[in-house]
């Protein structure tokens, strides 16, 4: 499989998107704080910045030379004659590589801003207690290790993606902008997370009672909310070009897709808690939002926009239970939502484009159209290779990733002490709190 | 329980991974695959299961 060969008009276009990927991150910091405590609103802010720059640094030093790129050299196991490209083999700091405006030199660009991207869906799951030095060690773990081995089987002509070559299942896995590479591997670190760290203190108590924790800025969470769709656009589009060899032309239908099912997602989830509450809940509605960019993620190349609609349909009634459901009946106590918007709301996108997806031209994962049973732009098999995709997050992804954090955890424990929990972690961890001159409650203080 | 949920997690990968090296027709395949997916799901709640919090601990 080579790199795709850019024309120039799709060269700018793609650099254009690739520079509005990092409105998704800045989205997503403002929602994780908005959701979060008072208290600890500086500290995730700060938390934020540094998982960005140390996703940067360890996915220069190694994460891209195991990622890779189509086309690029690998590690391969043959198996009853089949080559099973499981990592790459580039050298590390960005050695070889040409910044020369090569489909090559566009995919490290991207996929810098994209492995921060996923490096801050945990932060929201461990918001008010996860202390800041361990968050920035175990996003090293996740941009040198767990993100590029993913992404080198999706993006990188890994074994996922080579299913239709090598076993006709489809067109292989597929994944546009990331729905699995990021929004469902940062769901899943981020379930490992919650699960390592616990509950916040006073979150469920002995009588099976589960106090509310509302969040503590409505304004900046939806305001995250329109900086990430403007992010999603860029990934969404960039992931396309890359990835499946898209043209510039054809980004206007993945930008409608991209809108709509976000904005179907919204209104589900916010429809929904009117008629269970009686008023539409606005965190909720949030969380709806960006669960259906994150389902728009996979199949925004491949689905009409009425099929968009559905996808986000389906996505913002998916996780406004499942919220509800991870936080009441299975005690993960997820402030940001994290686990239930990136990893349920993204298994959904990727097994959207197994239900919908109609393949009109050929993707770089296949050699043609010639593949057996591909009839009229559907193509058999393809919802296999989704399900294996979604196998492969949940058999190996979610233990990999929560065996190294709980490893971390035992040489560097996650967990922020009783002390600095109670005082929050602006005061704990910065010396400092973000609203310094807003009178705090004292009733934020009792030991609950 | 949760060791054996995570294991389970990983044994049901390793069947869809043994379904798409050892069958060669698509409905044998795809069943093999479902059996795999079906076994993660079962250590999926296992692993849940094993995160809740005993009535005692809380507060």
């Amino acid at each position: 499989m080579p790199a795709p060969r850019l024309t120039d008009v799709t060269t700018v276009a793609c650099l254009f998107f690739i520079f509005l990927v990092p409105f998704a991150a800045a989205g997503l910091a403002l929602m994780n704080v908005g959701l979060g405590r008072s208290r600890s609103a500086g500290h995730m802010m700060m938390a934020s910045l540094c998982a960005l720059a140390v996703a940067g640094l360890a996915y220069f030093v190694c994460g891209f030379a195991w990622q890779g790129f189509i086309g690029s050299p690998g590690h391969v196991l043959t198996l009853s004659g089949k080559s099973w490209n499981w990592i790459a083999a580039e050298p590390f700091f960005f050695r070889k590589l040409s910044f020369d405006g090569s489909a090559t030199s566009l995919t490290a660009l991207f996929q810098i801003f994209c492995v921060g991207l996923a490096a801050l869906i945990p932060l929201g799951s461990g918001a008010d207690r996860w202390r800041l030095r361990a968050s920035c060690l175990s996003t090293g773990l996740l941009a040198a290790w767990t993100y590029p081995l993913f992404a080198h089987w999706v993006w990188g002509g890994g074994w996922l993606a080579q299913l239709g070559v090598n076993y006709g299942i489809g067109r292989g896995f597929l994944d546009v902008g990331g729905a699995g590479s990021i929004q469902v591997l940062g769901g899943l670190t981020a379930l490992a997370v919650t699960w390592i760290l616990g509950p916040r203190r006073g979150k469920y108590s002995a009588d099976g009672m589960a106090p509310a924790i509302p969040g503590h800025n409505a304004v900046l969470v939806l305001f995250g909310c329109v900086l990430a769709l403007v992010g999603w656009i860029g990934l969404n589009s960039a992931g396309a070009i890359l990835f499946t060899g898209g043209e510039a032309s054809g980004t206007a239908l993945i930008v409608i897709n991209t809108m709509l099912a976000a904005s179907a997602s919204a209104l589900t989830a916010a429809v929904i808690t009117k008629v269970r509450f009686g008023k539409p809940d606005a965190s909720l509605t949030a969380n709806g939002w960006v669960g259906g960019l994150v389902a728009s993620s996979a199949s925004c190349a491949f689905v009409s926009p009425a099929e968009a609609v559905v996808i986000g349909s389906i996505a913002g009634g998916v996780i406004t239970f499942s919220i509800e459901w991870l936080e009441l009946r299975m005690e993960v106590d997820d402030p940001g939502g994290s686990v239930s918007v990136h990893a349920v709301g993204g298994i959904w996108g990727l097994l959207a484009v197994g239900v919908f997806g109609q393949f009109q031209r050929p993707v770089l994962n296949v050699a043609g159209d010639s593949l057996p049973g591909a009839m009229n732009g559907i193509v058999s098999g393809q919802w296999l290779a989704q399900l294996i995709g979604v196998a492969t997050l949940l058999g190996f992804v979610l233990p990999l990733t929560y065996g190294v954090n709980r490893l971390l955890n035992r040489f560097y424990p996650f967990r922020v002490s009783v002390e600095g929990e109670r005082q929050g972690m602006d005061l704990h961890e910065l010396g400092a709190g973000a609203y310094p001159e807003f009178v705090t409650h004292t009733d934020e203080f009792l030991p609950r | 329980m949760k060791v054996l949920g995570f294991l389970l997690l990983l044994a049901g990968w390793f069947l869809v991974l043994a379904a798409i090296v050892l069958f060669a027709t698509p409905p044998l395949r795809a069943a093999f695959v479902l059996a795999g997916i079906a076994v993660e799901v079962l250590g999926l709640i296992l692993a849940v299961r094993s995160q809740l919090i005993p009535r005692e601990e809380k507060g």
